[in-house]
């Protein structure tokens, strides 16, 4: 009885998914999905290492104030505005917080909670949108603003992941030892700012994609909790980036389908999946010894 | 001893933080091959003036000139053991390779040489049966090691230790002693930063005592 059950209900829910998957929109989101969970984890060890993991929240606030300035203006490709001005402030943070952390911390709040309520704020004085609380909902929790994406967004996604990926692979070495010693690699020459400042920007390019995914809001939480996942299980640097991009990956395609099948909001469903999977590896992680 | 070669010239040096001055008007040379041992009291300033010496922290006034050979990328630098994540995930040999990185210049990956002469130094410190291990997994003495031997991949010419012994047991901190001994004897020029006075005068051949309100 209970297997025939279950079985079932497996073959309804494979049924339904071929279904969804019949529409464009579907695939494009798990796509996009997967290519900007894999971008995002790769960063992760970094950020959490260099106690960066602050900057994600303060980073997307501006990419949030940055799309409700697009959207006033009706631009038809808000990157165009977003991406520029989220790297820029990437850049700024990343290298004022750098020697005087107190400086840095309240120039990031200044910065984080003073783009979030002037974008609210031209949303509320100048949009048009008659759904103004659900398009604020959508950019800062991610809701279900991935399935509405086109084509070109995808294609905008891919180009931009395949960059954050090859750039990282270009730098791997020199990412892992300014993350690793920054004054060191000073001391013996190498240009520990330049390759702090190619970080931010790959790390703003991230955020701007992700802001897509999950919205606002949850970036960070897709950012760390893979690098956390993996650095309570492995041991080198290596390592633990190659099981965080997989992590990553794995928790986004079951978010998706997830949340696709129960209609729950994706980002959200995507985050909940990843904080099962701390949990997990940490008892891993105590088990292991 | 040859004929002295300066290395290292420090010329009225005042060193601080924002407006508090730290070390005021201190002068000396380093020459090619000594072994120079920095004592003094805690925050009396020989950390500040170690990354002074490495352009990590820019002088009030006074100048420091390194000699021609000398050039930004060759100076090997041991921290004191604190700025290094306790909870960083890398292996022995990841640390070790990231010390070969001033020889990369645009060129993303470590060529076959590169990767030879870090498992050298790693030989030359005793760390080659380390070379997979977690270092954050490692006794104090196993760590002082493995960042000796990313120093030594960074340079063959000087190496600046701040305070390489600290946390030590006694035996870890002799066979630490006798190694950097070892390389000093291999023509390395060593600036040492030390709390013990007496064992260390034992091996330097030039003392510089730091003290507060100079
Ligand atoms: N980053 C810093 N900012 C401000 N003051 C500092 C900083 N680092 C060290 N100091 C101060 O400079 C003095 C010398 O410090 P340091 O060079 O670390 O001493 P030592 O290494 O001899 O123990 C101390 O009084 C310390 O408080
Ligand atoms: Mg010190």
């Amino acid at each position: 009885m209970f297997f025939k059950c279950t079985g079932y209900k497996m073959s309804e829910i494979f049924n339904k998914l071929y279904l969804y998957f019949q529409f464009p929109f579907v695939y494009y989101a798990m796509i996009a999905g997967i290519l900007i969970a894999l971008c995002s984890s790769l960063l992760g060890v970094t950020l959490v290492l260099k106690r960066f993991s602050f900057i994600g929240d303060g980073l997307s606030h501006v990419a949030f104030g940055a799309i409700a300035i697009a959207a006033v203006m009706n631009l038809t490709n808000q990157l165009i505005l977003v991406l520029p001005v989220t790297i820029i402030c990437a850049i700024l943070l990343l290298s004022s917080g750098q020697n005087s952390k107190i400086k840095g911390d309240a120039a990031l709040a200044m910065i984080s909670v003073g783009s979030l309520a002037i974008g609210y704020l031209i949303l509320n004085l100048f949009s048009k949108s008659s759904n103004l609380a659900g398009d604020v909902c959508a950019a800062l929790f991610g809701s279900t603003s991935i399935l509405t994406l086109t084509i070109t967004d995808v294609w905008i996604c891919g180009i931009l992941s395949v960059l954050v990926v090859v750039i990282f692979l270009l730098f791997y070495h020199k990412i892992f030892a300014v993350t690793f010693d920054e004054d060191f690699m000073t001391a013996t020459g190498v240009k520990a700012k330049t390759y702090n400042l190619i970080m931010a920007t790959i790390f703003a390019v991230v955020i701007v994609l992700a802001m897509n995914l999950v919205g606002a809001l949850l970036i960070s939480a897709l950012v760390i909790f893979p690098a956390l996942s993996a650095m309570r299980v492995f041991k080198s640097f290596r390592a633990v980036t190659i099981c965080a991009v997989i992590i990553s990956v794995i928790c986004a395609t079951l978010g998706i389908l997830i949340s696709i099948l129960a209609g729950t909001p994706v980002g959200s469903t995507i985050v909940a999946v990843d904080i099962v999977c701390f949990l997990i590896f940490s008892a891993a992680g105590k088990l292991k010894g | 001893m040859t004929k002295s070669e300066p290395l290292i010239t420090c010329q009225n040096l005042t060193l601080g933080y924002e407006g508090k001055i730290v070390i005021s008007d201190l002068s000396f040379i380093v020459n090619k091959g000594d072994y120079l041992c920095i004592t003094g009291n805690n925050g009396s300033g020989k950390s500040t003036l170690m990354k002074a010496i490495l352009g990590l922290k820019p002088p009030m006034s006074g100048r420091i000139i390194l000699d021609g050979g000398l050039a930004a990328g060759e100076i090997g630098y041991l921290p004191q053991q604190t700025m290094i994540q306790k909870d960083f995930p890398a292996t022995v040999r990841e640390v070790v390779r990231s010390g070969l990185l001033n020889r990369l210049g645009l060129r993303p990956f470590y060529n076959a040489a590169e990767k030879a002469m870090a498992e050298d130094n790693m030989k030359k410190l005793g760390i080659d049966g380390l070379a997979g291990r977690c270092y954050r997994e490692l006794s104090g003495g196993q760590q002082q090691r493995t960042l000796l031997a990313r120093a030594l991949c960074a340079t063959r010419k000087i190496l600046l230790l701040d305070e390489p012994v600290a946390g030590l047991d006694p035996q870890a901190t002799a066979d630490l002693y006798t190694l950097i001994e070892t390389l000093n004897h291999e023509g390395i020029t060593i600036i040492m930063i030390s709390h013990d006075v007496d064992i260390s005068s034992g091996y330097a051949t030039n003392m510089l005592r730091i003290d507060e309100n100079k």
